[in-house]
């Protein structure tokens, strides 16, 4: 068996003649974090259903972790953990009887539960308000309850549907830790959102979803690549001479672009950052910053889908 | 390798927590508080009065134990029987009017669903918790208001009069059994918890007030405009009662009249021909009244069944995403 916990080949979703997901494949490898990526309306979360057999699929065939969500739902759900959108908890119970009821469904005998239930909240730093009342959690707290019931259930794979959508910047950033934590203790997530300069920093592969079709799949950079065009970009801040026309004569640089206040963006087919400071300095130039432009996925997304608008 | 499109696994795994649960919550929560208050107030009043009528009485009765549940106080005009007739869908219908809208609206659905259990555990569970609710309740009224014969009357009820009881209880939890599938289906048709109470609390006034009018006119409409004969007349009754039985609270109430009234023999009239030999008054056996019922009783949770499948239908079929 391969190293893939997800396997979806072709799969389709129809909602009466609209074609929700139109015939993706994608792989999802032990031990990595996967975003799905794409406006809302892409089919992000209809194929998140589809994957835990809770929406029949029209077409296609999935498996998670050697099981057909379709025929063995109970062993997919068993073996895979879900944090919904916007997650709920009962509110009238604490957290502790909100996840007890998880692990009774579960059929964790109840001792171990106990023990599991404790560890998980310690784990997503809400031991202390493990007997409050789930109507007194934040939005980010409850977000947390959610990875501590994944973390509870002991789930090889985590599928998490917009996991920051709704959170300030810290508890974003805590979520984020939070999700890689679950990496280092070998899960694989499977994580989908429109906050792209989050996922970016936790995600390893990336799948960019538009119009229920992958549009394009990969790493950041790779992607980055695909729609950006290859290159380095650079940022230079420089004055006191002719920027452009210094920088045109610098082997390997391709493109020189000025960006307005006395900054220009220069992309190069490898790294000229040193032959671009020695150029501006030795032309007698002031340069007063040079910076490696990192590809950026928010750039990425907003240019495909620019040249999609285009193309239709 | 050709795969079969069953699925696998039992379609009860995690039944158990599920009616635990929803037992647990009920129990414990505001609504079933107020729904007590309402019972022990409308049932009391009918109770008090009756005993307060019987311990005057002095005729020897031999079902005097069952006349508490029967008899309809001079002051006000209603039984415990009767009373429970409209109160029982009232408490179904307010234990299951939101089962199952609210796990949309708190968003719990979803989440609870990619759990190792399958739909029909959860609708199943929730059912069974509220039956189980509406039972523990009723069994409590029940045995207070047998406690309060057993005191005011001070005289034992006959092993007889216990098994009729005993039945009527069942029947009483059977007939909440159909108004609880009734709320668990509207709390799948519709989102709204305020819409589905108000479709259940329609339909109940709909079959409590409008329905026997109903079926009065349309029996009248297609009646011969002349009954010539008794056969003739025996028809239209019987169709009639047909229409009636359509509402649960009639069906119920015929089931308590043949219980608790062992002097039923019917619920329509009786050729001259069928009279013959009948001493007037007569209680039947216990075995005959149970026979006469019987219908009702199938009826009732036949009934039950049906509406509930309804709703397990329409809940395979829903989308989970809120």
């Amino acid at each position: 068996m391969s190293d893939d916990v997800i396997k979806i080949r072709g799969l389709s979703k129809l909602y009466g003649a609209a074609r929700a997901v139109d015939a993706i494949d994608l792989d999802v490898r032990r031990g990595e974090i996967f975003g799905l990526l794409g406006p809302n309306g892409a089919g992000k979360t209809t194929t998140i259903l589809m994957l835990l057999g809770l929406t029949e699929s029209s077409g296609g065939t999935v498996d998670v972790l050697g099981f057909d969500p379709v025929r063995q739902p109970l062993e997919v759900k068993r073996r895979v953990g879900y944090l919904p959108d916007a997650v709920g908890f009962y509110d009238h119970l604490t957290a502790r009887e909100n996840l007890r009821y998880t692990a009774r469904l579960l059929a964790i005998p109840r001792r171990d539960a106990e023990k599991r239930i404790s560890d998980a909240m310690e784990n997503v730093q809400l031991a202390d308000v493990l007997d409050k009342r789930v109507s007194t959690f934040s939005r980010g707290m409850r977000q947390r309850l959610g990875i501590a019931e994944i973390v509870m259930k002991k789930a090889e794979v985590a599928i998490l549907d917009e996991p920051t959508s709704g959170l300030d910047p810290h508890a974003t950033h805590e979520l984020l830790e939070m999700i890689r934590g679950l990496k280092k203790a070998g899960v694989a997530v499977l994580l989908s959102s429109h906050l792209l300069d989050r996922v970016q920093s936790v995600c390893d592969r990336v799948a960019l979803f538009n119009h229920g079709r992958i549009a394009l799949m990969g790493t950041v950079v790779e992607l980055a690549n695909q729609v950006l065009g290859a290159g380095h970009p650079l940022l230079v801040e420089a004055s006191g001479i002719d920027i452009a026309g210094a920088l045109q004569g610098v082997e390997g640089v391709q493109t020189v672009v000025a960006g307005g206040e006395g900054t220009w963006r220069v992309v190069a087919d490898r790294d000229v950052r040193a032959a671009v400071a020695q150029r501006i300095v030795s032309s007698g130039g002031s340069l007063t910053r040079l910076a490696d432009l990192q590809p950026s996925l928010e750039e990425v997304y907003t240019r495909y889908f620019q040249e999609a608008r285009h193309a239709a | 390798m050709p795969r079969s499109k069953a699925r696998q696994g039992s379609p009860f795994t995690g039944l158990g927590p599920v009616f635990m649960k929803e037992f647990a919550d009920h129990l414990s929560s505001a609504r079933m508080t107020v729904l007590l208050l309402f019972v022990i107030a409308f049932g009391a009043f009918p109770v008090a009065s009756s005993l307060q009528e019987l311990r005057t009485v002095s005729a020897a009765d031999p079902f005097l134990f069952l006349r508490i549940f029967t008899l309809a106080p001079e002051r006000m005009p209603i039984s415990f029987a009767l009373a429970l007739n409209f109160i029982i869908p009232l408490m179904a219908i307010g234990l299951g009017f939101d089962s199952v809208n609210s796990e949309f609206s708190r968003r719990t659905l979803s989440r609870v669903l990619s759990q190792p259990i399958y739909r029909d555990a959860l609708l199943l569970g929730k059912f069974l918790g509220g039956l189980a609710t509406l039972a523990v309740t009723l069994t409590a009224l029940w045995l207070i208001v047998f406690g309060a014969g057993l005191l005011l009357l001070g005289l034992p009820p006959r092993g007889v009069e216990v098994a009729r009881a005993a039945c009527f209880l069942m029947a009483a939890i059977a007939y909440g059994g159909v108004w609880l599938a009734v709320s668990l289906l509207f709390s799948v048709i519709f989102r709204s918890a305020a819409t589905s109470a108000l479709c259940a609390l329609g339909l109940w006034l709909f079959f409590f007030l409008l329905w026997p009018m109903i079926a009065e006119a349309i029996t009248l409409g297609f009646a011969p405009s002349q009954i010539r004969s008794a056969e003739e007349f025996l028809a239209v009754e019987q169709m009639g009662f047909a229409l009636l039985r359509l509402s649960p609270g009639t069906l119920f109430s015929e089931a308590v009249l043949g219980l608790l009234n062992p002097e039923t023999r019917t619920f329509g009239s009786l050729l001259p021909a069928q009279m013959r030999g009948v001493i007037p008054g007569a209680p039947l056996p216990f075995d005959q009244s149970l026979l006469l019922i019987w219908p009702q009783i199938t009826g009732l949770i036949a009934g039950m069944i049906v509406v509930f499948a309804a709703a397990y239908v329409i809940f395979q079929r829903e989308e989970v995403r809120a």
